[in-house]
């Protein structure tokens, strides 16, 4: 047992080592971890796939980027599958720090989807995403709440410009959009409270299918709305990301990682056994006066 | 890629070490790397706040007017009230005018709380509430692929949502004590609750795992483009960009133990 106690009074600087040496061996090992996908992330792959070209979804990419490592993956995903359905988009970011960097990402999507790819053993031939036509980058706005209530009235309220100061009158895409009811889903990929307000204030007042991605931490304690049929799909944390990149046949960052998130999971979980085994060693020994 | 965006992802890369290195200890690079940050997002902010916000709401909409009639004859002079409103915000800054911040404040509140309350009461309370009263689906009680627990809609998945719902409120009623029967179902209540907690541990550590991936995949992508010579982005200087920074932070270490080595020994007892 004393082994186990010598562990307790390790200095909590070599857990971190190891967790960081195991995850840089496993992440340049060559192997791939089967993704089991998840009912409610296969529920948005799927309401995406079924929507017919044209259609317009709202991503609002409501993320810092604090919080990319487990988004971004999922914007990636979800934005290359909708264009390659020929879908029109939609982006916000009503998070402070993020219009750079949606910006940033759909940039590189738009370089992306321009290349011939293979999904599902399909040749897709690459195409050239015009801004104002294939999608609509609206930016930021303070106040998340008023500016969801104010798009359900008209986009034109909060948001008279795009990001890059166009007037979404002259925008074609927009022509034809004036507020939630030409959009057929709102997908929030969200790392803090903006996902409350897209319950309360988004899908509660105008009743469109709302579908989240969150980031792990958020997760758990946003499936009761799940349950309760308000949110209609949900992504949690990389392994959501990863299931979206297996649903939509597209190898990326989140799928990547998850070679690495098994054993860094493993050598957690023997950590917190040892813990406690080295806890109730100590306590059996303590409370037999010293004695092992 | 250019010299400077390699410059710039360096810089990137440097950025993730200085504020790992916080795990062995508190040091100037993590420091510099922490108000860095906050610095960079205190600036970025106002700025988006300025262009995305100010600009095309306020001053945009009151431009077809003239600053000599302070933009009463534009078009929506009504925007003026907002900004005046706005403007009010900064008398906190006078102890003698800071009584007029409440007007804006009251009114942000006012608006605020009337918005949310039925809102929040009907989505976050009510339909909650509601789900959890839907009649129990006996006709599909193990789900519809046989026995799956996972499927939400099944009728044994209702049952233990319940159950383990009202076994978690019980836990929270202290106005009897939690003995006999009442204290076993307070029992069940906290395993529900722990049930709970121990779901957001296991998404919290993926979550922290995959922060700690994202930086392993940037550092992989920066030697592939600064060390691998197959790489179509590579370029012959790339690498002394890599031993410059090396340099400067052997030199601080060789310092900082310098420094430590001759430091005078501090006295144990207290100076009188």
């Amino acid at each position: 047992m004393q082994f186990f106690e010598r562990l307790m009074k390790m200095d909590r600087r070599w857990v971190f080592l190891f967790l960081a040496v195991v995850c840089f061996i496993t992440y340049y090992v060559k192997y791939e971890v089967p993704i089991y996908v998840e009912p409610e992330t296969e529920r948005i792959y799927e309401f995406i796939d079924s929507l017919p070209p044209d259609d317009i979804i709202l991503l609002a990419i409501d993320y810092d980027p604090n919080s990319m490592a487990e988004l971004h993956p999922m914007t990636y995903a979800l934005v290359e599958h909708a264009w390659r359905k020929d879908l029109k988009i939609i982006f916000t970011s009503l998070s402070q720090n993020a219009p750079g960097m949606a910006d940033q990402a759909i940039r590189d999507i738009s370089d992306s989807v321009a290349q011939p790819a293979t999904y599902h053993g399909i040749q897709f031939p690459g195409k050239d995403i015009v801004n104002g036509v294939d999608y609509v980058f609206l930016g930021y706005k303070p106040y998340y709440a008023l500016v969801i209530l104010g798009m359900g009235q008209d986009f034109r309220l909060p948001f008279p410009n795009d990001y890059y100061g166009v007037p979404l009158d002259s925008l074609p895409m927009m022509k034809r959009v004036i507020n939630y009811d030409q959009v057929a889903c709102v997908i929030s990929l969200s790392s803090g409270t903006i996902s409350d307000a897209w319950i309360s204030y988004g899908q509660g007042r105008f009743g469109f299918p709302l579908f989240f991605g969150l980031t792990g931490v958020m997760t758990a304690q946003y499936y009761p709305f799940y349950g309760s049929g308000q949110l209609s799909g949900l992504m949690g944390g990389m392994l959501g990301a990863a299931q979206y990149e297996y649903l939509a046949d597209n190898y990326g960052l989140a799928r990547d990682a998850m070679k690495v998130q098994l054993p860094a999971h493993i050598i957690i979980i023997l950590f917190i056994i040892m813990g406690n085994i080295g806890y109730f060693a100590a306590r059996r020994r303590e409370r037999s006066g010293g004695v092992s | 890629m250019t010299f400077s965006a390699f410059l710039w992802m360096t810089f990137g890369i440097f950025g993730t070490l200085a504020i790992f290195s916080f795990l062995y200890k508190d040091n100037p690079f993590y420091k510099f790397a922490e108000h860095l940050v906050v610095g960079v997002s205190a600036g970025y902010f106002v700025i988006i706040l300025w262009h995305n916000g100010l600009t095309p709401n306020l001053f945009q909409r009151l431009a077809d007017g003239d600053w000599y009639f302070l933009f009463l004859n534009s078009s929506k002079p009504w925007y003026l009230i907002p900004a005046i409103l706005g403007a009010m915000m900064w008398t906190r800054f006078s102890a003698q005018y800071a009584w007029l911040s409440r007007w804006p404040m009251a009114m942000y509140i006012g608006i605020a709380t009337g918005i949310a309350v039925p809102l929040e009461m009907a989505n976050r309370i009510n339909k909650q509430l509601f789900a959890m009263m839907e009649p129990i689906d006996f006709a599909n009680f193990f789900g519809t692929q046989g026995f799956d627990l996972l499927d939400p809609t099944s009728g044994l998945s209702q049952l233990i949502v319940f159950v383990g719902a009202m076994c978690a409120l019980i836990y929270f009623y202290f106005s009897k004590a939690h003995e006999g029967v009442f204290g076993r179902v307070a029992t069940v209540g906290i395993y529900t609750l722990m049930i709970g907690f121990g779901a957001s541990f296991g998404y919290t550590v993926m979550a922290r795992i995959s922060l700690f991936i994202n930086r392993i995949q940037a550092i992989e992508a920066w030697r592939a483009t600064g060390f691998d010579e197959s790489n179509p982005e590579y370029h012959g200087g790339f690498p002394a960009v890599f031993w410059v920074i090396l340099l400067g932070v052997v030199a601080y270490a060789i310092v900082e133990i310098y420094q430590h080595r001759n430091r005078p020994p501090q006295s144990e007892e207290p100076s009188a």
